[in-house]
């Protein structure tokens, strides 16, 4: 049961193949057997679960169950969550439990999910490697030595080792992309505003985006048909219907016409990576789609840029953890400076920290224009790059990263930590849906293909996603050692 | 040397919304700690702000109020800085982009001039809530300080001036004229002791007829338009001081105590916050289109100005009447329906500002707050001008409708009571019959036969101080019922 998609799980729940009850107890038996090798829960949480499952169980026999009823999800931990500890895997958070659900968590719960748990992740998103999440490192379960990236790296490890469905993820700067490649999987950052970010914990707000991490573009279509819509509670949510994803996802791809952003094939890539990409873009021209070169100029600026604007919005929305009123909290502070000085040494780890710095450095006065200003004007530039490039082509394709997984503790240097996200990041400074699909393997570790879409054109980056997936089998493939 | 004082101001005021600017919480006044305080308001993880639109509403009705322009996007802004009752660690405020651009209002001077005060712009944004030190706590604290969150997200503009004013007394004319304006377009109580209307004050001194601003001061947080007169007063003369004997102005923020009547410094420059402003990525900027703002203007009540060219007008006011009965919405509205109702204007303005303000102020309470309605005290007004009691007597039953509205007070609606019941239950008519006051000016006349022939004999000024004794003696016999006018017209006649 286990390796089944959503869609063939919602198969045989119909079918009464199984129950819900019966799929999630051998979920939560796989996650209590396995999961000591992962660490890709944080928390789980059996006996709601179990609930959860009996209600799906019950509309479902009542004939009124919702669209996912049934289905053993889990939730990365940066989404809050009613009488469960959400901790966004820092310290500052390890005794927080949210009195209200994020809007993602509500929805997916409406439309029948089972939440099995909550998912490690890099400490408040801040990683590409899952390394500095306060509850340890998460292991990827095709390369067990190895990182399952980040920062939505517990949610990519916990499908990949089948301990459950699928399940949700945030992606700042390829944070859901950049995993779901590392990992083998379906990846969804929808367009920014088509997700509501209420009650998903700030890391930097004008880029952060939730969304579906699945074993198939249709898995990702189905979830996202519950997660998205407008939210009165996010001012920056889009008011706009949302289609049913799953209505186009078998449409032809004769006439599709994709880009390839020539510096996405430049410096940088591993020859491994670009063979399997180029190997992958051929197949979609098999399908009917035409190819042609593209250029997306500034696409060198868009780490410099992002680690200007991310630092500077994260430097502000994590100022709320102070110890004052929820939180840790240092022991015995002796006075006001004290209890703010200690409280957020002790609650943060070295890459908040470090980011908390950069972002204070680059809104203060006398840096601001130079950074911060700098760095606006920079993201309307690589914005306007995209703007330009889907006058010609209909979806923009290349690599997800530049290299395959990594071996924990490889990559020190933070700069260098950086550069991995180099093919992600642009996506979110200019609020573009994008996805990876499994595009092959380097070394027998698994890779990715990113599929680029203009603003709220989610439907034809699964459409091409699926369409790819129908003709490939890179994504039914289990890690070695899986069973 | 002679000094010229220069004075700019920065007006924090409540706005009157039921909820929160960017949360449903209520923003009454005076509840629990924290018992209006929700997830957004303290600022939980992951939690956002949705703005309230009837804050902006607000804001845009001062913008018209004061002839200023409206930024068609004005935007939000984090201002940075920890304190614990600012929960989120940043202000939400607006600084590039306000919504109110560049206004005015003009003040009236003692010599009975007209001066123009510039208003720089105007913004929103949320209060932080109330750090309650060890003061605030009964029995033992131990150094403890508690934090209220009620009041943390009520919605405020800040009205910042040009350093146009140049003397206490005009610093609290435009208070005073702002405050008109603010509680008549009724988008704040306007209740400054409960801290609805904050006054920052910044004041520089320099030598007459120079045109370089010095060095300023900025006093804090006066809440009472006594408080910014003497906050002002004290502030020049120690800067007067402090230059006359050598020293040097530092720009400082500085506290008033207003029971101490003293002042000192708080922080100076060097140690102020860098407050890193940026744009707020949880908000989307605020967008008012000219049909919207047309809309507002069209619905905008009649501003103190304005109300007070026509009460002169209509109702033959003085300047100096109009100016007290228009300065608060409440107090306008009530003289208008006391003046309507009774027909007599100018004995409405007199028993509003007079009798009825004294026993309000006595009994601290506002004019909305009044035991007597205004149907009550034009009823009075009535009896007095159809001559069923004289001015003196009214004095009388007014005391007593008072003192029963202050009884019964709001909770018995029914139990206010009129005039006339007053007037019967004391007994209280003036007599208007000619028979009855002739019979008894006959018999005073007749009984002082002295007093008359000397009347008779005087010459003019003699006559009136006989005429006094004659009325003192018939007033005394009518047990002060007899109505003045006729006894006056009675007693002439009979003199003769």
């Amino acid at each position: 049961m286990h390796n089944l998609t959503i869609a063939e799980l919602l198969a045989g729940l119909a079918q009464k193949r199984f129950s819900s009850e019966e799929l999630t107890l051998h979920y939560l038996a796989r996650i209590e057997r396995l999961d000591a090798k992962f660490n890709s829960y944080i928390t789980v949480t059996p006996e709601l679960a179990l609930e959860a499952a009996r209600s799906a169980d019950k509309a479902r026999a009542q004939g009124n169950a919702g669209s996912l009823a049934g289905v053993p999800i889990a939730h990365k931990d940066i989404f809050c969550t009613n009488g469960v500890r959400t901790s966004c895997a820092s310290k500052m958070l390890d005794n927080f439990v949210p009195p209200y659900d994020a809007t993602v968590v509500t929805k997916l719960a409406q439309a029948g999910v089972v939440c099995l748990g909550k998912t490690n992740m890099d400490e408040f998103a801040m990683g590409s490697s899952n390394e500095t999440s306060y509850y340890g490192p998460v292991k990827n379960p095709w390369a067990p030595d190895c990182v399952p990236g980040g920062s939505s790296g517990g949610s990519a490890a916990a499908i990949a080792a089948q301990l459950c469905a699928a399940a949700t993820g945030t992606d700042t700067g390829g944070s859901i992309r950049q995993p779901a490649a590392l990992c083998g999987l379906t990846g969804l950052k929808p367009t920014y505003g088509r997700v509501s970010r209420y009650g998903m914990i700030a890391f930097a707000s004008s880029l952060d985006q939730g969304g579906p991490m699945t074993r198939s573009a249709h898995d990702a279509a189905l979830l996202l048909n519950a997660m998205a819509g407008f939210d009165a509670k996010d001012s920056t949510s889009a008011n706009r219907s949302v289609p049913d994803y799953t209505a186009t996802l078998h449409d032809k791809l004769d006439g599709l016409r994709i880009g390839l952003p020539k510096e996405y094939f430049g410096k940088g890539l591993s020859a491994a990576i670009e063979k399997a990409v180029h190997a992958a873009i051929a197949e979609l021209e098999k399908l009917g789609a035409t190819v042609k070169e593209i250029s997306l100029p500034n696409t060198e600026l868009a780490v410099p840029c992002y680690y200007v604007i991310a630092p500077a919005e994260a430097s502000a929305n994590l100022s709320r953890f102070d110890g004052v009123r929820y939180g840790y909290r240092c022991e015995n502070p002796s006075d006001l400076f004290d209890l703010y000085t200690r409280t957020r040494a002790e609650g943060f780890g070295d890459e908040v920290k470090r980011r908390i710095l950069i972002g204070t450095y680059v809104l203060s006065a006398g840096y601001y224009d130079a950074y911060y200003r700098k760095a606006q004007q920079v993201r309307r530039l690589i914005k306007q790059d995209f703007v330009a490039a889907f006058n010609d082509v209909d979806v923009i394709a290349g690599p997800t990263t530049p290299n395959p997984t990594f071996c924990v503790g490889e990559i020190s240097d933070p700069v260098a930590m950086y550069l991995e996200d180099i093919y992600t990041i642009a996506v979110n400074l200019a609020g573009l849906p994008a996805l990876s699909i499994p595009a092959g393997r380097v070394d027998n570790k698994p890779i990715g293909l990113q599929l680029i879409g203009n603003y709220f054109a989610e439907d034809k980056l699964l459409n091409v996603a699926h369409q790819f997936q129908q003709a490939t089998d890179w994504h039914r493939r289990t890690a070695p050692g899986i069973e | 040397m002679e000094w010229e004082t220069v004075i700019g101001l920065e007006v924090h005021m409540q706005l009157a919304t039921q909820s929160k600017i960017f949360s449903g919480s209520s923003t009454a006044f005076g509840a629990e700690p924290n018992t209006q305080a929700n997830a957004i308001d303290l600022a939980m993880p992951g939690t956002l702000p949705v703005l309230n639109e009837q804050a902006v509403r607000y804001a845009i009705m001062f913008g018209l109020a004061v002839d200023a322009p409206i930024n068609p996007l004005s935007a939000f802004e984090r201002k940075n800085y920890f304190y614990p009752d600012l929960p989120k660690g940043y202000q939400t405020t607006q600084l590039a982009e306000p919504i109110v651009g560049a206004g005015h209002i003009d003040i009236e001077l003692s010599d009975g001039s007209t001066k123009r005060v510039r208003i720089h712009h105007a913004h929103l944004e949320e209060d932080a809530g109330k750090s309650l030190h060890e003061l605030s706590f009964a029995g033992d604290s131990h150094g403890l300080s508690g934090i209220d969150l009620n009041r943390a997200g009520t919605p405020l503009i800040e009205i910042v001036t040009e350093p146009d004013m140049r003397s206490a007394e005009e610093a609290v004319a435009f208070a005073k004229k702002l405050h008109a304006i603010v509680t008549s377009l009724e988008i704040t109580d306007g209740d400054m002791s409960q801290g609805s209307m904050r006054f920052d004050v910044n004041v520089s001194i320099r030598k007459k007829g120079s045109d370089k601003l010095g060095t300023r001061t900025e006093t804090k947080n006066l809440n009472s338009f006594r408080f910014i007169e003497e906050a002002i007063k004290l502030e020049v003369s120690r800067q007067i001081d402090l230059i006359e004997d050598g020293g040097k102005v530092i720009q400082e923020t500085r506290l008033y105590d207003g029971e101490k009547k003293i002042a000192r410094a708080m922080r100076s420059k060097e140690e102020a916050n860098d407050y890193r402003y940026f744009p707020c990525p949880d908000l989307l900027p605020v967008a008012v289109d000219n049909e919207t703002i047309e809309k507002i203007r069209a619905a905008l009540p009649e501003l103190p100005n304005a109300k007070k060219q026509r009460f002169i007008a209509d109702y033959g006011l003085s300047n100096y009447d109009a100016d007290v009965l228009t300065a608060e919405r409440a107090l306008a509205d009530y003289f208008e329906t006391v003046a309507k109702v009774s027909g007599e204007p100018k004995l409405a303005a007199n028993w509003v500002m007079v009798e009825l303000s004294a026993q309000l102020n006595k009994n601290n309470l506002n004019i909305s707050h009044s035991p007597i309605k205004a149907e009550q005290l034009a009823g009075l007004i009535e009896r007095i001008k159809d001559n069923t009691i004289s001015g003196k007597q009214a004095k009388q039953v007014f005391e007593v409708m008072m003192d029963g509205g202050i009884k019964t007070g709001e909770s018995a609606e029914t139990a206010f009571i009129s005039a006339n019941d007053v007037i019967q239950q004391l007994g209280l008519k003036q007599v208007s019959d000619t028979g009855a006051i002739e019979k008894i000016v006959s018999d005073i006349v007749d009984a002082n036969p002295d007093q008359t022939a000397q009347y008779r004999a005087a010459d003019e000024g003699k006559r009136k101080k006989l005429l006094g004794f004659f009325v003192g003696q018939i007033m005394k016999a009518s047990k002060g019922q007899a109505n003045p006018g006729l006894v006056n017209e009675i007693l002439l006649k009979k003199l003769q």
